[in-house]
């Protein structure tokens, strides 16, 4: 058995996830990071992305936005303000708010409308690629 | 005398009245007991994001060293001229003084700002119906948080003000199921107003609910932001002993437990606050620039859930007392109907045998 440290996902909510992981790989907001047990301690903010971890019960995804981490050697913590697994994910909705983003995208005037329409259309896209359904 | 046929009416009108408020009763423990776990699952996020921030304080220079001023714009003490007060009711009544008590809760505090101008986020349909007939809405309103729209702006600006106190956003309906996102909304459109210096605090009314006994009527102050982990509360109230009695009468009745939801509080309370250097993936500055409107988020969405415990709480009681009251009255009409019963039969008797008498 290879070493494990402690991996929670915990949103406002609820705690999603409390497992023993035998890695994880979480979006930052300068990139993906990829965490082995004895990680350096680090604190980072999350980007919206999608979370991988692997345990006893295989591999796991989840789809994350808004948060940040903090990676222990023996304990990596993910606060995010959402966190969902791909069966929890409403694909009819999400293609909704795809749609959505599409046309703020599309009417948009001024630069931070341009941001949130971007912002909205990426996190749309991320949680249908989670979903399995892009 | 009264007639028997009455009382016997009465008394299965009151019989079902009993059973409805017992069902109410019953139905509010459950949903009290939901919100419970809700509000205790949602412990160790906030407890967690204050910790981090906690940590940050100490690694970041929040005040500039030139001019002592704040370098994040929620942590700046302004004068205050321009408030936002956030009141939380509930959407439904039959819950005792629960709404009446919020109520004035808030008008005790507006009283004693009275002569700023004060914007109203109504949150709840009876603080909403009631702040509505007594002072005017804006012209413009932030966009219901019933709405399923991701972008809550409040669009337009400095126009003119209805009135000193005006009703600045409506948001009914969304206590049924109270969701992170919402609180999140509330919060960005409120720091959106803060920074834009468009008002210079920003309280919070509402039911403090610690467990059925411990429960307050507090006003909090959200903006700026004083001391990260503590509540700035400037309003409070607690429960008097003979409401504490009712309410633990309730709970007992209703098999709701009462231990306070505090058990989890230390298992979030290691996060981010090892006695080790971290690797800032991003400048510390950074980080806490990003927390803090999360901090603001947090504290909306406690204000609501704590708020929707403590309704369930107080229709339990106020149910729990109804349900008593009834049964008193069955007690006592049972017994006027067996003594009107007994007063004819005797009175039937007296006639036979001073019929047979006469005979």
């Amino acid at each position: 058995m290879a070493e494990v440290f402690q991996f929670e996902i915990v949103t406002p909510e609820k705690r999603v996830v409390d497992t023993a992981a035998t890695e994880a790989q979480i979006p930052g907001k300068n990139g993906y990071l990829g965490v082995l047990p004895g990680h350096a301690p680090l604190i980072t903010e999350l980007a919206v992305g999608e979370i991988t971890f692997r345990s006893d019960s295989g591999e796991q995804r989840l789809a994350v936005a808004s948060g940040f981490a903090e990676v222990l050697p023996d304990k990596v913590t993910v606060l995010a303000e959402t966190a969902e697994r791909p069966e929890e994910i409403n694909v009819e909705r999400v293609r909704k708010a795809k749609e959505r983003a599409e046309q703020w995208l599309a009417g948009a005037q001024t630069e931070a409308d341009v941001e949130r329409a971007l912002d909205a259309l990426h996190r749309a896209e991320v949680r249908l690629r989670v979903a399995g359904k892009s | 005398m009264a007639n028997i046929l009455d009382i016997r009416r009465r008394i299965r009108s009151v019989v079902n009245t009993r059973q409805i408020t017992k069902a109410m009763k019953m139905v509010s423990a459950a949903k009290l007991r939901r919100t419970q776990d809700r509000a205790l699952a949602a412990r160790p996020y906030a407890q967690m994001l204050t910790n981090v921030l906690k940590s940050l304080v100490s690694r970041v220079e929040i005040y500039d060293p030139k001019t002592g001023e704040p370098k994040h714009p929620l942590l700046a003490q302004r004068e205050e001229s321009n408030i936002l007060l956030i009141v939380v009711t509930g959407d439904k009544g039959l819950a005792g003084a629960f709404n009446a008590n919020i109520i004035k809760a808030a008008s005790r505090f507006l009283e004693s700002k009275a002569g700023k101008n004060i914007d109203i986020e109504a949150v709840g349909r009876k603080g909403r119906d009631f702040l509505r007939r007594r002072y005017p809405v804006a012209p413009v309103q932030t966009r219901s948080l019933a709405e399923e729209d991701e972008m809550l702006e409040p669009e337009g600006q400095g126009e003119e003000r209805a009135g000193a106190i005006q009703i600045a956003g409506e948001h009914v309906g969304i206590l049924g199921k109270v969701e992170f996102s919402q609180a999140r909304r509330l919060a960005e459109a409120v720091i959106a107003r803060y920074e834009r210096q468009e008002i210079d605090s920003v309280y919070v009314a509402f039911n403090e609910f610690k467990s059925v006994i411990a429960q307050r009527l507090v006003v909090e102050q959200i903006l700026p932001i004083e001391q990260i982990g503590e509540a700035a509360v400037r309003q409070a109230e607690e429960l008097s002993e003979e409401e504490k009695k009712k309410a633990k009468a309730a709970a007992v009745s209703a098999g709701v437990g009462m231990r306070k939801a505090e058990i989890l509080a230390d298992e979030g309370g290691q996060f981010g606050t090892s006695q080790v250097d971290y690797i800032y993936e991003q400048p510390p500055e950074e980080l806490f620039r990003v927390l803090l409107p999360k901090y603001v988020g947090i504290q909306i969405f406690r204000a609501l859930m704590e708020s929707v415990a403590a309704e369930h709480a107080a229709r339990m009681t106020a149910m729990d007392a109804a349900t008593n009251n009834a049964t008193d009255m069955i007690d006592s009409l049972t017994l006027a109907m067996n003594r009107a019963r007994q007063a004819k039969i005797t009175k039937e008797i007296i006639e036979i045998v001073s019929g047979a008498a006469a005979m």
